[in-house]
């Protein structure tokens, strides 16, 4: 505790810029950082993707699914992809269960991750909200005050692959319509995916969206 | 269960984690940074760095170890994003420009993790890796070093102003105490779902006929030390708001955990190490009570949904995610903005006015509720300096702190560090406002904008990360701003602290008497609360009564 070594080894004679304490510090700070970079950014990340792949390749791999909904390791292989069980799709059309709306890039553009950013008080989001409200009273023909929450905001990530078990309920006369199908068997499909919270209490009650197409449409393709 | 019982219980589990580890996970730090062995991995280390672990430090050449790494750095960190699109795994990026470069590099070594770039286009594989990554570990190292020189200050006595070796820290702080955490944190994180791969964007054709883009990359292994390290910098442009990073409200908890664990745990270490687990648990307290009352506030706010938007989308869900809802997400920004994280899971832009309002004192307060990884403990400890002293002014005795005196040159430095932060945020947002180049990016005018200008200069002086997202940064005159207030925000506090801890080190213990304040009890505890609202209270309150205040009574 007493001794007065400096902490970084003295120079060899000769270097440039050896006399400057500073420029010796961030030199030896090079050297401590070249070999941490080794460590931390080579050998760490490939040896989490390593075990990663392994032991859980479906989660490393993106959660990716096909057509007739079962599970894909890779989203190129000979059963084709058809997206991602965590990430939100666009559905237009009245066959389809709808997802929230999306702030990223022209809609659910997962190279444009994001929000709208806009305030509590901005005039430009309660018009969104006010024409949001319109179209989904229109298309499910229901009064304008039954339409929740999450189908008049966009998500934080813009691929929200979730909807409230209400807006998902809230859709189905217009997909069973639009399907010819028989209004309460899609109703109990609706009942039969709504998750409830992790653990009872984390997080809140909801409905994925993609996974609630596929099950539509191996019930009528 | 009702909303209202389900977030209760989901704060409860939260706390009841910490409980648990922090006394284990303290008193495993207090030992590794007390230890005289050196693992032999380390050794090799040491060897092919040619630094001398053992060599004890003055403060001040603590401190040049300290820059000079942090230069190093920035400097290579600011080449990796010049350079990138010619390094592997670049996935077609562009180089950065100048502007940009230099704010990410100086966001990622001063553990703020701004950015003003969007990861999933502007960030190659190699960069995100070898450079933000290995930052996110660094920089934590650094806090956890700065925040153990400070309490071997206290701990020490009659040297010549000696806290420890730098070098020493650093290593092991990364190798004993973050990576084995990060490691098992990343595979759990993995296993709920976060993707861990080395692709690409790969097109598909999605269910209704369009196509999509999934993305790819090692993001869970980033993830865990983002949160782990109080980083706060996304894989992905929407941070932890992305599926990808945060999949369900499991791995949400487990994120909030991971990032409020280590500044939960320090205050133990700092008990053990001062030979004084009382001192550890009144600070503890303190923490506890800020970031209880923040929590709570902000999930009352974003619950209650007051606002145009709110009101009539019927809840504040604008900028949320369906699977985390009011509650998570208001969970969430409270413990990031009083970690100094800046992760988010909600855009908090979007968040009500008095739930921003919360995230914004929250960070004003200096991020001590309860902080960054070492910065949180060591802000803390400045704090409590400050509030003897004020209480020693009161009863008319010397003040003193853990049988150190607080004189003239300590209040000094206690004084300097307290004012750094507010100037840096004041000069920096005033000038924004006020310069043509500043207030180009304010996307909302009125009081918002001002929010959402101060709430980026609170942030990089914070060196939190997180903001109001609306405002436009990737301009050369935020970029440059930005940049250089964070780089005094982390190292002018940094070099203040250490100074600090010289000078205690240096003095000599005196026994505690019938006029020395006990700073267990919880009256301390009270008045070191009462001082860190107080102070914030006194320096804020007018700018934001022109910003999120005047925003709430619209």
């Amino acid at each position: 505790m007493t001794t007065a070594t400096p902490a970084v080894t003295a120079p060899r004679r000769g270097r440039p810029g050896a006399a400057l304490p500073f420029v010796r510090q961030t030199l030896a700070g090079l050297r401590v950082l070249l070999v941490l970079t080794v460590v931390l950014g080579v050998l760490y990340p490939l040896a989490v993707t390593g075990v990663a792949q392994v032991l859980l390749p479906w989660q490393a791999n993106g959660s990716l699914v096909a057509a007739d909904g079962s599970y894909l390791e890779q989203a190129d292989g000979p059963t084709p992809a058809i997206g991602s069980a965590l990430l939100g799709q666009r559905f237009d059309g009245d066959e389809w269960f709808r997802s929230r709306p999306s702030a990223a890039g022209d809609g659910w553009d997962a190279t444009a991750s994001g929000g709208s950013n806009l305030g509590p008080e901005s005039q430009d989001l309660l018009a969104d909200v006010e024409l949001r409200r319109a179209e989904v009273s229109r298309a499910d023909g229901v009064a304008p005050g039954e339409v929740p929450a999450d189908a008049l905001t966009a998500s934080a990530s813009g691929l929200d692959p979730h909807i409230s078990p209400a807006y998902a309920r809230l859709q189905v006369a217009r997909v069973a319509a639009a399907r010819g199908l028989d209004e309460s068997a899609v109703a109990g499909l609706v009942d039969s995916l709504v998750e409830g919270r992790d653990l009872g209490f984390l997080g809140e009650p909801r409905v994925n969206v993609l996974r609630l197409n596929l099950a539509l449409q191996t019930m009528a393709p | 269960m009702n909303e209202i019982t389900a977030a209760v219980v989901q704060i409860g589990l939260v706390v009841l984690l910490l409980v648990l580890v922090h006394r284990p996970l303290g008193d495993y730090m207090a030992r590794v940074f007390t230890s005289r062995r050196h693992l032999a991995v380390e050794r090799a280390g040491y060897r092919v760095m040619r630094v001398d672990p053992d060599a004890e430090q003055r403060w001040s050449s603590y401190l040049l170890s300290l820059l000079g790494f942090g230069a190093a750095s920035i400097l290579v960190l600011y080449g990796l994003a010049r350079t990138q699109h010619l390094l592997p795994l670049s996935l077609g990026v562009s180089p950065m420009d100048p502007a940009g470069a230099w704010n990410t590099a100086v966001s990622f070594v001063t553990n703020t993790n701004w950015q003003s770039y969007s990861g999933e286009t502007e960030a190659g594989h190699l960069l995100q890796m070898a450079g933000l990554a290995v930052q996110n570990f660094v920089s934590a190292a650094t806090g956890l070093a700065v925040a153990v020189a400070l309490v071997r200050g206290f701990a020490r006595s009659g040297t010549d102003g000696r806290v420890g070796n730098f070098w020493a820290d650093l290593v092991r702080a990364v190798v004993r105490v973050l990576l084995p955490a990060a490691a098992v944190a990343a595979l759990l994180l993995v296993a709920l779902g976060v993707v861990q791969n080395l692709g690409g964007h790969v097109e598909v054709t999605s269910l209704a006929g369009g196509t999509t883009v999934m993305p790819g990359g090692p993001v869970a292994s980033q993830e865990a030390i983002k949160e782990l390290g109080t980083n706060g910098g996304g894989f992905f442009n929407a941070n932890s708001a992305h599926p990808f990073e945060n999949p369900t409200p499991l791995s949400n908890v487990v994120e909030i955990f991971l990032l409020l664990v280590i500044p939960f745990s320090l205050p133990r270490t700092f008990g053990r190490m001062v030979g004084d687990l009382r001192q550890g648990r009144a600070v503890a307290a303190a923490m506890a009570v800020l970031w209880v009352s923040a929590v709570g506030l902000l999930t009352w706010a974003e619950l209650a949904a007051p606002g145009a938007v709110p009101t009539a989308a019927g809840a504040a869900m604008e900028g949320k995610e369906v699977r985390f809802g009011e509650a998570a997400s208001a969970l969430f920004a409270a413990s990031t903005t009083g970690t100094s994280t800046g992760a988010v899971n909600a855009m908090h832009d979007s968040l009500t006015a008095p739930g921003g309002g919360v995230a914004l004192v929250n960070m004003l307060l200096g991020e001590v509720a309860p902080g960054g990884v070492g910065a949180g403990l060591y802000g803390f400890l400045v704090l409590a300096v400050l509030t003897v002293f004020l209480a020693g002014l009161m009863v008319g005795r010397t003040p003193e702190l853990l049988g150190k005196k607080i004189g003239r040159h300590e209040i000094t430095l206690v004084a300097l560090y307290i004012l750094t932060m507010p100037a840096l945020v004041l000069v920096g947002a005033g000038l924004a406002i006020a310069l043509p180049a500043g207030q180009a990016g304010i996307q909302e005018g009125g009081p918002h904008g001002l929010s959402e200008v101060l709430y980026a200069f609170t942030s990089a002086a914070n060196n939190n990360g997180s903001a109001f997202a609306g405002l436009t940064v990737a301009t050369p005159f935020y970029d440059t701003a930005l940049g250089l207030v964070m780089l005094l925000g982390r190292f002018v506090p940094i070099a203040l602290v250490l100074a600090l801890a010289g000078r205690l080190a240096s003095q000599g213990t005196v026994p505690a008497g019938e006029g020395t304040l006990p700073t267990h009890r919880p009256i301390f505890v009270g008045l070191l609360v009462a001082v860190t609202v107080v102070v914030v209270g006194l320096t804020f309150i007018p700018v934001l009564a022109l910003g999120p205040i005047a925003e709430a009574l619209a």
